[in-house]
């Protein structure tokens, strides 16, 4: 017997809106309950003071500030690498061995697990040239690992820049620069920014990497330049939560939560911001 | 006069395969020359040589001479910016940039670096009414350039294109996706703009051809069948292929 049509669309409709509305509800409730958990112990105190007693007590400045420190600086040194690569393969070469070689090899990068950057990092710039364990260390780790990500969103992003864009730009007279600074880059900038925001969260939330890199030391100031050490929120949250006393609990839900808020919000401005840029290339 | 464009057996392949063999077709200043032919006859690839697009096809090699103003377009001295300001284009497809109508017009002087804003404006309004456009959006030169009309938006293209004073335009089938009304108002720009540039008009459109232009050039699998004064073509054509052509027995 054949089944109606209209059954199976109607089957099939159900079935999707049962698995959308368990993805969305599973991450909803992932969120939630580490807000509920952690927002109690968010106070202006436990944002604005240096944590005391190994984190049982007092706040987490330091290692908000840490975080920002070096996932900005990664971002920064990742952000130029990344979308420059991309441009240069993307606009400045004809696909050849050379692009595949090197496409390839930022996909590979990509699937390296984060320990692996970790000890890398500590090699090589914790030991070998003397960094030490510090921002400066942890940044340029966490660049690394950010930038297959950047690289192949970019090119994803400035391929998707239609052809005829292009030819319209060097029919009219611009070099290829003018082309792709006027025409390409910010056709594809929502792409773009999209591949920052998502490196940006993958640093923020990374632990094994920055661990090796930038150490577990808890500061008791505010760290004030490249060469001093930092933990991270997401360090702070691991090894409250593994090592702490029962009484550092709430302060553990309390940084995760501040990481799920910041994660939130750079999301939100980065598109906010980007949004604004491009309303005259509407 | 002397001839603005001039081929002289000029010769085009893509890939070791053949487009165009042994070109030899002249364009003067101030008149409108149409390119006719069924697909595949070479039209578009000796629109593209002419302002050097060509260079963005991957083994096309070219023969044979051909020159702007008496300089070989294909020289290695040849400045392909500045080329492409003396050499506009108007596309098949409107192709307007995603940006304000004002910013799609102003973006060939902008290149240049032009940043005076009266004199951006004085552009805007001349080409735009040039182009038959101005008083459909002198009011809205602030919205976006895809939001118009498929008419428009090629209209548009015009404008921008002329916002360089090219010395030739080049107009790759530049009716093909419109209106009647809209090719009319196109075919009415060209007319008045004939006494400051030369146009190479290639059109599927054997009645555009005949309607608009004063030579006419009749290419076929890539060679120049005949060409001549449009009025004696389409009356008397020398060849029998340029007679079952403009009949429209083929093509």
């Amino acid at each position: 017997m054949r089944i109606p049509p209209r059954a199976v669309h109607l089957t099939m409709l159900g079935f999707l809106w049962v698995v959308t509305l368990s993805a969305v509800a599973t991450l909803a409730g992932i969120v939630g309950w580490v807000l509920w958990r952690g927002l109690p112990s968010v106070t202006p105190r436990f944002l604005f003071s240096m944590p005391e007693a190994a984190g049982a007590e007092g706040g987490i400045a330091s290692v908000i500030l840490g975080t920002l420190f070096i996932i900005i600086s990664a971002v920064l040194v990742a952000t130029p690498l990344g979308v420059g690569t991309a441009i240069y393969l993307v606009e400045y070469t004809r696909e050849s061995w050379v692009t595949r070689v090197i496409r390839y090899g930022s996909d590979c990068l990509a699937g390296i697990p984060s320990i692996i950057f970790g000890l890398f990092g500590y090699v090589f710039f914790v030991l070998f040239l003397g960094f030490r364990w510090s921002i400066l260390s942890g940044a340029l780790t966490l660049a690394l690992m950010s930038l297959p990500t950047i690289i192949r969103t970019s090119e994803v992003a400035l391929r998707s820049v239609p052809q005829s864009f292009r030819e319209v730009s060097y029919a009219l007279g611009a070099t290829r620069w003018q082309m792709v600074l006027r025409v390409v880059i910010p056709g594809a900038l929502p792409g773009i920014v999209t591949g920052i925001v998502l490196a940006l969260g993958r640093s923020m939330s990374e632990t094994a990497a920055v661990i090796f890199t930038a150490g577990t030391v808890l500061p008791d100031r505010v760290p004030s330049s490249p060469g001093d050490s930092v933990r991270t929120l997401a360090v702070h949250f691991y090894i409250l939560a593994t090592e702490g006393a029962t009484d550092a609990q709430p302060r553990a839900f309390g940084t995760a939560a501040i990481l799920v808020l910041a994660i939130l919000v750079i999301n939100v401005s980065a598109y906010t911001l980007m949004h604004r840029f491009l309303a005259r290339y509407r | 006069m002397t001839p603005l464009i001039e081929a002289k057996g000029f010769g085009v392949s893509i890939g070791g395969a053949a487009v165009l063999r042994g070109l030899d077709l002249h364009v003067m200043p101030h008149e409108i020359l149409s390119i006719i032919g069924p697909a595949g006859s070479g039209k578009t690839t000796f629109l593209r040589c002419i302002n050097r697009l060509s260079d963005l096809v991957p083994d096309l090699a070219v023969s044979g001479v051909l020159t702007l103003e008496g300089r070989g377009v294909f020289a290695p001295e040849t400045d392909l910016a500045d080329l492409r300001r003396r050499v506009g284009m108007v596309f098949a497809v409107p192709i307007p940039l995603p940006r304000s109508i004002y910013e799609n017009v102003v973006f060939g002087p902008r290149l240049l670096g032009i940043r005076d804003r009266s004199r951006l404006d004085a552009i805007v309004e001349k080409t735009l009414r040039a182009a038959v456009l101005w008083d459909e959006v002198k009011d809205r030169l602030g919205t976006s350039g895809t939001k118009l009309s498929g008419g428009q938006q090629q209209r548009l293209c015009l404008a921008r294109v002329l916002a360089l004073e090219p010395k030739v335009l080049l107009l790759d089938e530049p009716c093909s996706g419109l209106d009647p009304i809209s090719t009319a108002k196109i075919e009415e720009a060209l007319q008045e703009l004939k006494p400051q540039l030369s146009v190479v008009l290639v059109t599927n459109n054997v009645k555009q051809a005949a309607r608009s232009s004063d030579r006419t050039a009749f290419l076929l699998m890539g060679e120049l069948v005949e060409h001549g004064r449009t009025a004696e073509m389409f009356t008397s054509p020398t060849d029998t292929r340029t007679n079952d052509y403009i009949s429209g027995k083929f093509g």
